[in-house]
């Protein structure tokens, strides 16, 4: 029984999609990648350093042709820079899936929705296929799908906090309203986490530091894809409905 | 500026850029010679010139101009 999902016309298998940030070197990253059994992972796009051409480089450790690499934005805090960052990285990388963000302050990492939606509609009419962080708000993840987003990411809790899933019933809300993918990125901190994102329904997640900066970032790596795949499974067995005192488990007949 | 600003520096005309927002003085030439020059493998690098994307298949058809702004960028690690 295989369980896949699809984001603009691609289909994968895993549900969950790492960050390539914060790894102590690209052995570990490419190693807690292989564990988590990620098909994408995130990239950054910058300045090559032009005094060390020689340094090693991602491509070198996570192949582009096996995994996918999705570039984002992340440290841009406009549209016009998230733009012009994707415009390259179509260049570098030949591929159209991007994942956008366009932050609102260092402080909170929470998205500016306004030039998250502008910037949305630009790409989307340049070609480009969107994956959108956003706010866990429902009305503001249906005007990202109007405007192109071909899935939408609500944060669980900020970036690299490792809060939680910190709003599960807006998380549920944009998931009942989307007719795009939705994934939770963002929040994680711990395999609980993941697996609660996966219970309210959302068809994947993204996380970065919860595997980065685990003691054993390999062996948190494959704790996510056993609770990505757990928390897929129990949503879609339908779980068992709350009371509000006990039930028995054993027959009560029979009782000596 | 422009082209009285060239100097010739053991037989090439040597121009002033801004690479990766650094002032710089390279060889006169294509986009492709300069990415070369600096040891870059091109199939890794994007090329933005003056905010404009250079598509690959043309960095060795653009010739580098006096005061260019250019931006050379690759994929590193990277999260949410």
């Amino acid at each position: 029984m295989t369980d896949t999902w699809s984001v603009a016309g691609r289909t994968f298998t895993s549900r969950l999609i790492v960050g390539t940030g914060k790894y102590k070197d690209f052995e570990q990253n490419a190693a807690a990648v292989a564990a988590s059994g990620a098909e994408i992972v995130t990239v950054a796009v910058r300045r090559v350093n032009v005094s060390d051409p020689n340094a090693p480089m991602l491509t070198d450790y996570i192949d582009p042709k096996k995994i996918t690499y999705l570039p984002n934005t992340a440290g841009c805090f406009n549209a016009d820079d998230a733009i012009r960052t994707l415009r390259l990285a179509r260049e570098a990388g030949g591929w159209d899936l991007v994942k956008l963000e366009v932050l609102g302050e260092a402080k909170t990492l929470y998205p500016n929705m306004r030039e998250t939606l502008e910037a949305t509609e630009v790409l989307a009419k340049e070609g480009f296929l969107p994956m959108v962080y956003c706010v866990d708000d429902p009305i503001a993840a249906k005007q990202l799908e109007d405007a192109g987003a071909v899935a939408v990411m609500p944060l669980g809790a900020p970036i690299g906090s490792g809060l939680g899933i910190q709003n599960r019933v807006t998380i549920r809300l944009i998931v009942e309203g989307a007719s795009v993918p939705v994934l939770v990125d963002a929040g994680v901190g711990t395999a609980s986490d993941a697996a609660v994102a996966m219970e309210l329904g959302c068809d994947g997640v993204l996380m970065n530091t919860a595997i980065a900066e685990a003691k054993d970032p390999i062996r948190m790596a494959r704790a996510m894809k056993l609770a990505v795949e757990a928390g897929r499974d129990a949503y879609l067995s339908g779980r068992m409905g709350l009371r509000k005192y006990a039930d028995p488990s054993s027959p009560l007949a029979g009782l000596i | 500026m422009g082209c009285s600003a060239k100097a010739k520096q053991g037989g090439y005309a040597v121009i002033s850029v801004i690479l990766n927002g650094e002032q710089r003085q390279v060889r006169e030439g294509s986009i492709a010679d300069l990415v070369a020059s600096l040891g870059l493998d091109v199939k890794k690098v994007a090329v933005e010139r003056n905010r404009a994307i250079v598509p690959r298949s043309t960095l060795a058809d653009v010739a580098l101009a006096e005061g260019d702004a250019l931006e050379i960028v690759h994929f590193v690690g990277g999260g949410c």
